[in-house]
Parts: C-alpha cells; sequence; structure tokens
C-alpha cells in the first residue's frame, strides 16, 4: 500500500505545490488537503507548507490556526501523526501551541532568500530519521519573520531535551535566538522549521537534494510502523 | 448635487465642465461634444478623460509603434499579437507563453512601496486574463546616483513593495536590471515582467459577446484609490511645487491577488468564461469600453450594483477608481451560477454588474437612471491620435563629438588593477544581491536559472524538460548617445542573453521609458528607438508581442536618458542542457566569441573612472548577434561548453569577474594578439560572450566556431584563486568579492 502524505492548501498557501512534488519524488502519495475540509482522507502525515495562509496580515498563522482542517489535525498531531511545518507551516503549528514559541519579523527587517546551510541537532525525530545527528545540510531559505524567539526557559528546556532539531550555521538569517531553525514536539512527531526542504528536492532546481531527507524519513518510519 | 444624467446633459449644454483638471486638452473635449452630439455627462467626462489620457490610448506613440505590425518577422510562433492584455508565443508541444512589460514609474516615485507592488500585481493579472497561469516575474529598476538622498528614500521602498507583493503571490523572481544614473533622480523606472504559461486551447480574449451573457465583476470591492490615476499622474510631468498626488496611488492587497489568480483559473478550467478582462489603469471605464469595444454588440451595466469599500463613491469615481485586484468576465447565463460557486470557495466577491445588448452603444446606469450611453470604440479604441513635432537635439552633435575613446587610460598593470577594481565595486556594476536576495525565487519549483545569470529560466514541463528563458536589458547612455543604436543594442544584448543559456529567441516585450512627448527632442529619441528596434526584430526574426509606453518621465525641464528596455522570450527543449555563467572547472578553457573594437562611448569605464558620457555606442552587427546565438545554442544542446556570460556593459573585465566569483573559480588571461590590454578588458564591443571550454571538446567547438566564420580566441584557462592577466597584473577572488559584495549593501542597507 502506498503511503499517503496530505499537504494542507491555505488559500494564501504557495509551496503546497512544491511539498506535494517533493513527496513524490520521495516516492510516497501526495494528497492534496482544503483548509475548508476537516476530513483528512486517511493520510499517514501531514505537510503543512510556506505561504501566506489567510493572508498574514495580523500574525503568521494567527487565523490559520482556527481553520477547520487545523482542529483535526492538532487533535490527531497529539495522537502521534506526523507533521512537519514548514516556513509558514512552522508559524501555523506555533500558533496551535503544538509547539512551543514564535517566530517574528526578521532583526534586519527584510524579506531574505538565500541557500542555507544548517546541522541537524536531532536525528531521532519523525523527518530527520534518514540524517545523521551533526550532518551538514544547504536548503534555501525565505522569509520575512523567521526569527524563533522563546522565553529563556522554554529554550533551555528545548535545549536539555534535544528538541532543537536544525540550526542555522555561517550566517544567522533572521536572528533566531541561539540560532534555532527548527524545533519539535516532546514525541518527535511534529516538527516545524523555517528553512524550505521542499525547494531542494532535485539538482535542477535547488542548491542541493539535501531536503529530500524529510520525505524519505517520514516514508520510512510509516512503513516500518 | 443632482446626478448628471444623460438627459440632464442634453437639457444644459453650457454647464462647464472640468475637462481641463481631468487632463482633458480643449480639441479633446470639443470632439467628445461632437461625438455625442451634446455635451458629455460627468460620468462620461471621466472616461473619456481617462481612457484618451496619455497612458491609455497611446495617442502621442501609436503612429511610431505601428512600425512594430508593419515591420514584423513572420512567426509560425505567434498565436496572439500586439493589442490584447499581452502576446502569445507557441512554445510547442501544446504550451503557449505569454509575456509582457509594462512601467509603473510615476506611482513608484510618488509612493514607492505601493507604487512598485501594485506594478506587480497590475502586469500578472494582464497575463492572468489571456488564459494563462503566472509562472514568473523580473524587474527592470533605474534610480538616480546610489549616494543621493533620493534614492535612499526610493528603492529600499520599491524592492520591498515587489517582495511584498510578489512573494504573497507565490512567483519566483528571476531576474530583471537595477541601474543607477543621476538622470533618474526624482523620475525613477519601475518596470515589471510576468511570463505566464498555458495550453493552446486555454488563450483567452478580452471580448464581450453573445447578447443575454452576464458581465461579472470579481474580485476586491472598489475604493477611492488611485482615481486618475493613468490621467493625472503617468501622463503629466511631475511639478515640484504642486500638491501631493498620493490619493491617486493604488493600494494592493496580494492575498486578493492570490485567491483572484487560483480563482480565475479555476473558472478558466471549467470553460465558464467567453471574455475577460482585468481591471488596471482607468479601472471599470478601460475594462467596460474594451470589452464591449471588442465585442459584437454593445452593454449595459447598473453601476450601483458595484461593491464598494466606500459607499459615498460618485459614480464617476466609481468609473475612474484603480482599486487593485478587479476582474471583469463576460459569463453565458447558464454559467453564472457555477461561476460564482468557484468565487464563493475562494472567499471571492462576485456580482453580475450587467448585460451584453444587441445594440452598439455602452450604456452605464446609476439606480435606474441613465448616466451614460456612448459609442464603446470611441472610447477605447478610437482615441485622438497625435503626429507630435519631433527634431533631432542640437546638442546630439556635440555629444557624440566628445569621443570617450580619446580619454585618458590606464598607463600600466598596476592602473590598470586598479580601475578593474573600481569599476566591478561601481554601484551599477556590483552585485545586487542585497536587493534580489529579499525576493523569492524558489516558489513554485520550477526555477532553473534566476538572476544573476545573463537570463531567468523556468521549466514549464516536468516530463519532458521544456522550458523558456526571459532576459530584460536596456542602456540609457548608448540611447542618449543615438537613440536608433540604443534601442538595437538594447535588443541585442537581451537576445545574447537568452542565447547564453541555450534558449533559442522567439519574441520580443518592450518597456519605452522616455521624457515628454511635448519636448520635440524626446519625441525624436522616442521615434528613432521605435525605428531602431522595428529594424532590428525584423533582422533577427523576433516580432515584438507587446508592451508599454512610459512618456513625461522627466521631472521639471530634466527628462530621464531615453530608455527603451527589451525583453526577450526564449524556449529551450530541456532546461537539463541550460548553460549557466559559472566558470566551476579548473582547467577548462577560456574563449572570447566575436571581435573585439576599441568601443568606450557609453562604457561603464567611462562613467566609474571619467564621469563621461559621450562618442558613440558600440557597433550593432544583427548578422553577427544571430550567428553567436546559434553557436551558443548548439554548444549548450551537444554538450560542447559548460558555462556562458554574455559582454556588455564593463566589457570583458566584468563578465569575467562575475563567472569566476559564481563558481569560486579564477582564471589566467593572455592578451590576444594585436588587442591593447586595455581595449581587451574594458571594450564594450557588442556581439560578443566568453565561454568555459572542456578540453576534451576543445576542436570540435573551435571547429564548429570556425566552420560557421565566428572570431574565437582562447584566451586563457579557469585555474587558481585569482584572475591575471599575463604581464600586466593579478588580482584575488577575494579582493574581487569584497569589491563587487561590499558596495550595494554599504550604501543602502
Amino acid at each position: 500500500m502506498t503511503t499517503r502524505i496530505g499537504v494542507v492548501t491555505f488559500p494564501g498557501s504557495l509551496d503546497d505545490v512544491d511539498a506535494r512534488r517533493a513527496i513524490r519524488l520521495a516516492g510516497a502519495e501526495p494528497v492534496a488537503l482544503w483548509h475548508r475540509d476537516k476530513n483528512l482522507n486517511q493520510v499517514d502525515a501531514v505537510v503543512l507548507p510556506g505561504g501566506f495562509s489567510y493572508g498574514d496580515y495580523l500574525r503568521c498563522g494567527a487565523i490559520a490556526r482556527f481553520s477547520p482542517v487545523m482542529e483535526t489535525i492538532v487533535d490527531q498531531a497529539r495522537a502521534g501523526l506526523p507533521v512537519l511545518g514548514i516556513c509558514n507551516g512552522f508559524q501555523v503549528l506555533c500558533e496551535s501551541h503544538l509547539l512551543p514559541g514564535a517566530l517574528t519579523r526578521n532583526d534586519h527587517l527584510h524579506f531574505v532568500c538565500r541557500d542555507q546551510r544548517l546541522r541537524v541537532e536531532n536525528a531521532d525525530t519523525a523527518w530527520t530519521s534518514d540524517y545523521a545527528e551533526g550532518q551538514e545540510i544547504t536548503v534555501p531559505l525565505k522569509n520575512g519573520e523567521g526569527g524563533y524567539v522563546a522565553d529563556e526557559r522554554t529554550l533551555d528546556e528545548l535545549e536539555a531535551t534535544g528538541r532543537v532539531v536544525f540550526r542555522y550555521l555561517d550566517v544567522n538569517p533572521n536572528g533566531s535566538r541561539r540560532d534555532i531553525a527548527g524545533i519539535c514536539n516532546e514525541a518527535g512527531n511534529v516538527v516545524g522549521l523555517m528553512p524550505h526542504p521542499e525547494h531542494a528536492v532535485e539538482t535542477l532546481t535547488g542548491p542541493t537534494t539535501d531536503g529530500l531527507g524529510f520525505f524519505t524519513s517520514v516514508l520510512k518510519k510509516l512503513v516500518a510502523s | 448635487m443632482s446626478l448628471d444624467t444623460v438627459k440632464h446633459a442634453s437639457d444644459t449644454p453650457d454647464v462647464e465642465q472640468p475637462w481641463a483638471e481631468l487632463g482633458l486638452k480643449r480639441d479633446e473635449y470639443d470632439r467628445i461634444r461632437e461625438i455625442l452630439g451634446r455635451r458629455p455627462t460627468g460620468a462620461e467626462l471621466a472616461m473619456y478623460s481617462v481612457m484618451w489620457s496619455e497612458h491609455c490610448s497611446y495617442k502621442s506613440s501609436k503612429v511610431h509603434l505601428k512600425q512594430f505590425g508593419e515591420k514584423a518577422p513572420a512567426s509560425d510562433a505567434m498565436l496572439v499579437g500586439i493589442g490584447e492584455n499581452a502576446g502569445v508565443v507557441d512554445v510547442g508541444q501544446g504550451y503557449a507563453v505569454t509575456f509582457k512589460v509594462e512601467s509603473h514609474n510615476h506611482p513608484s516615485y510618488i509612493e514607492p512601496y505601493q507604487g512598485a507592488a501594485t506594478g506587480i500585481g497590475g502586469i500578472v493579472r494582464d497575463i492572468l486574463a489571456m488564459g494563462a497561469r503566472p509562472v514568473a516575474v523580473m524587474d527592470p529598476l533605474r534610480f538616480g546616483a546610489a549616494d543621493h538622498p533620493d534614492t535612499r528614500r526610493v528603492l529600499p521602498g520599491v524592492v520591498a513593495g515587489i517582495g511584498g507583493y510578489g512573494n504573497c503571490l507565490g512567483l519566483p523572481n528571476i531576474g530583471g536590471e537595477v541601474v543607477f544614473d543621476p538622470c533618474y533622480q526624482g523620475n525613477p523606472l519601475v518596470n515589471a515582467l510576468c511570463v505566464g504559461v498555458m495550453r493552446h486551447e486555454d488563450i483567452h480574449l478580452a471580448k464581450a459577446s453573445g447578447t443575454g451573457n452576464k458581465v461579472i465583476l470579481y474580485g476586491a470591492r472598489t475604493g477611492g484609490d488611485g482615481i486618475g490615476g493613468v490621467s493625472v499622474l503617468a501622463s503629466e510631468t511631475f511639478d515640484e511645487t504642486g500638491p501631493a498626488k498620493r490619493p491617486a496611488v493604488q493600494v494592493g492587497d496580494p492575498f486578493q491577488e492570490k485567491l483572484l489568480i487560483e480563482c480565475t483559473l479555476e473558472v478558466f478550467k471549467e470553460d465558464l468564461v467567453v471574455g475577460i478582462q482585468d481591471l488596471g489603469g482607468a479601472g471599470l471605464s478601460c475594462a467596460t469600453s474594451e470589452l464591449a469595444s471588442a465585442g459584437s454588440g454593445g452593454m449595459r451595466v447598473e453601476l450601483d450594483t458595484v461593491p464598494l469599500r466606500d459607499s459615498t463613491l460618485s459614480p464617476e469615481e466609481i468609473l475612474m477608481s484603480e482599486s487593485q485586484e478587479r476582474m471583469c468576465a463576460i459569463v453565458e447565463p447558464g454559467k453564472v451560477d457555477r461561476f460564482l460557486e468557484i468565487c464563493e470557495k475562494w472567499d471571492v466577491i462576485a456580482t453580475v454588474i450587467g448585460e451584453v445588448t444587441d445594440g452598439d452603444r455602452l450604456e452605464i446606469y446609476w439606480h435606474g437612471e441613465q448616466i451614460v450611453d456612448v459609442p464603446p470604440r470611441t472610447v477605447a479604441h478610437e482615441g485622438p491620435v497625435y503626429n507630435r513635432p519631433y527634431a533631432r537635439p542640437e546638442w546630439q552633435d556635440a555629444l557624440q563629438a566628445d569621443d570617450a575613446n580619446a580619454l585618458p587610460r590606464p598607463k600600466d598593470g598596476d592602473e590598470l588593477r586598479e580601475q578593474v577594481l573600481r569599476l566591478v565595486g561601481s554601484p551599477n556594476q556590483a552585485s545586487k544581491a542585497w536587493i534580489t536576495d529579499q525576493y523569492d525565487r524558489y516558489v513554485l519549483g520550477n526555477t532553473v536559472l534566476a538572476q544573476p545569470e545573463d537570463s531567468g529560466m523556468i521549466r514549464i514541463d516536468e516530463e519532458t524538460g521544456l522550458g523558456v528563458a526571459v532576459a530584460t536589458d536596456g542602456n540609457g547612455r548608448y540611447a542618449k548617445l543615438d537613440p536608433y543604436t540604443g534601442a538595437q543594442l538594447a535588443l541585442a544584448e537581451s537576445y545574447r542573453n537568452v542565447a547564453a543559456t541555450g534558449a533559442k529567441p522567439l519574441a520580443v516585450t518592450d518597456c519605452l521609458n522616455f521624457g515628454s512627448p511635448e519636448d520635440p527632442g524626446a519625441m525624436w529619441q522616442f521615434a528613432e528607438a521605435c525605428r531602431g528596434l522595428a529594424d532590428a526584430c525584423r533582422t533577427l526574426g523576433t516580432p515584438v508581442t507587446g508592451g508599454n509606453v512610459s512618456l513625461y518621465n522627466q521631472t521639471g525641464d530634466t527628462a530621464i536618458h531615453p530608455t527603451p528596455v527589451v525583453g526577450v522570450l526564449g524556449v529551450i527543449d530541456d532546461v537539463a542542457r541550460r548553460t549557466p555563467m559559472a566558470f566551476a572547472e579548473e582547467g577548462q578553457l577560456v574563449y572570447l566569441l566575436g571581435d573585439t573594437r576599441e568601443e568606450l562611448g557609453g562604457s561603464a569605464w567611462s562613467q566609474v573612472i571619467h564621469d563621461h558620457l559621450g562618442g558613440m555606442p558600440p557597433k550593432v552587427d544583427l548578422e553577427r548577434e544571430r550567428l553567436l546565438a546559434e553557436i551558443l545554442i548548439s554548444a549548450s544542446r551537444d554538450g560542447m561548453i559548460d558555462a556562458a556570460h554574455d559582454l556588455s556593459d564593463g566589457g570583458l573585465v566584468q563578465a569575467l569577474t562575475e563567472s569566476c566569483l559564481k563558481g569560486g573559480k579564477g582564471a589566467r588571461l593572455v592578451v590576444p594578439d594585436g588587442l591593447d590590454p586595455f581595449v581587451f578588458l574594458f571594450s564594450e564591443s557588442a556581439g560578443r560572450a566568453i565561454v568555459s571550454v572542456p578540453r576534451s571538446e576543445e576542436l570540435r567547438f573551435t571547429d564548429m566556431c570556425g566552420a560557421r566564420g565566428l572570431p574565437a580566441a582562447r584566451i586563457g584557462v579557469v585555474d587558481g584563486d585569482a584572475i591575471e592577466v599575463q604581464g600586466q597584473f593579478s588580482v584575488s577572488l577575494a579582493e574581487l568579492r569584497e569589491a563587487h559584495e561590499a558596495t550595494i549593501p554599504a550604501l543602502l542597507a
């Protein structure tokens, strides 16, 4: 049986097509999910893609949190459904309290698009098991509000429990606290990050194919279980 | 104030009307009265004033633009030509591509962020209205001197506006230009290009046909923004003492536009529309009159059904409003429900505001009373046409006699080295990454090449690898020295840039940015540039498919350099065969293709080192450009070269620096026999490129160039971590990188 991975389309989602392509290239079946639909169509995992969910004129992801599809996703994520939030998806996960902290305006106040080097700090999550701990990867980063913030106690706790999944190398592109690029929940099934692995799946269009590992990781986990 | 109905207008012929305030001339107003056989109502006057503006009617430029059609080369690739929202080109495999460049210069000067943002929004809707999914944008930009306070005011807003709008739409920004010159102080050029892709059968046109079909306005509510944008802003010279014109600038909502795109593509997919038009300049006046004019019948519109953001707007204001993110569709009655359902799915407001009639009039009603009754063609297509006087400026001879080839040159290797560093670190030649890194180039996952590559390249079919490449170029300095040649050089460079990436050039779009048409000198520049471009398009076999004219680019008496910006679209059968610009493989051979002459007129060197503009621009040899393009395309297809970079402003040393820095490898060069090292490095002769050839391919490549008669000189090898010109100087990549990359952030960050 093929593994089905859902990709949510909010009206302002932009990288949903790319996320579906990445899932296909990794060998799974991408399933389009619509923001107004509570039904997840029995998918085995969900990707919340990049974009501007409902325009994000308020706080990024603040309205998406209340969408019908997110009601189901929050429930099922708490029950163990693998969920990956990329960029805007990460913002939605934080707003939904599936992940702690928040994303704020880049410290230099500009949108930034660059090929970003990252270190994989935790290779035990649902979405990173195909990497080695300490592995360095390069994937595109593109955001205007990607500065990760949380209070000191939360940051300490994330570090102590191995929940910092990715850290920026070379340059901290947005003023994220402790160079944090991505984190996960306690169970490791929910991962959020600002950089875009779905844009690094083909040598023709991406700087590397380093991003494929996210999708092969979850695929292997799902096939094994 | 009572409503100015058609009946009221007939009864009160002597009422004073504000035609001058609306930008009309006395004889234009008289002609409107003659067409209607009475004075126009307020609403009619509003419609004519915006539609007969320079921006919408092309009244000063039309007589010259005709050449693009008359001289157009026969091309099998053209599916839709000039006159529609955008031209459409066949790229094979059942795909068609539409592309167009437009200006948003005046709004961007007044309100940089919104001006630039809505420039993107407008061109994207033009492409969408043809039936295509927009797939990429590009921005040719011109600003005043990089260190001038006005540039600091305008540039950050423009860049943020382009990013803020384009990034939210999910369209990769794959190229463009950023040029600084004092002539653009107080009059920046903000041009925007969009590319869209569709299947042949999906082409849509802007016409209202079929009596009884419904007129549906959908998208954003209509507000009080952008009223008179085309007539007040884009068709007049700025006067520094005048009142602020900010209310004439529109305000953009990219999220609404994103919804509009998805919603429109879905109604196309279900074949629900007969005709479609976007609302841009001149808003509803333009959409209703153009749809009715191009269709078979008339149109009746109930204006009071238009959803408003501000309920106090008058009918005149509603007709003139340039509120963004609106479209107008003609839909058969039986398909209206499904159309509205799709709009509802995307949370897009849609309203039936009228219907196609069997008459030949455009009639508009306000709460049951008739306020417009006009023949639509007289509004949309039969506006005034002016044959403006033009004359070669008297200073032109002196300018051309001021020969740049006579300027003092570097005396030895050390001076050459010093000038190379100054050149590649000058604002125009420096890396623009600080700007372009504010744009998303990855979204949609089909970007194969993006800035700073010679052209942007987009994959359009994942199975076959079919793709398109687009480049834009324009050099106002060349065009100032000789507008005929300058326009041809803009085309030649853009054409060469497309070929350098391995794509075959097919078609052209142009944005002609000039001064006031009421100045005979500026009008001469315009006429010469049109003639030059039309002649060159014919020779190169690349027809102009559409574009835009922006006149009145001057503040006070000072006009900008004549700046024809030319975009070229090319097709590549398999994007995997593209040629990038980076010299990345040590040991590969560097070849210089084409002839290098002593040509420094208008050059970057003359500007950076001597702050000089004079002499003649480089010569144009279009047959040579065509040959060079054929060689570059063949070499790409057959794997004979690994990298290519076109030579243009800054000459060889600029191109080499960019290719070396991109690949992270140096190069050792030998000056070819008979060439002066300075001319070798800095001349801007056209029709040239540098390529990097694997040693295993050298013989095959040089044989091909020899057989076809293209001069190809082996000038060196990719090697080390410096650029070394034998017997002259050596400069490390680190030093070049510092000079090239630090300039723009230091000025603007």
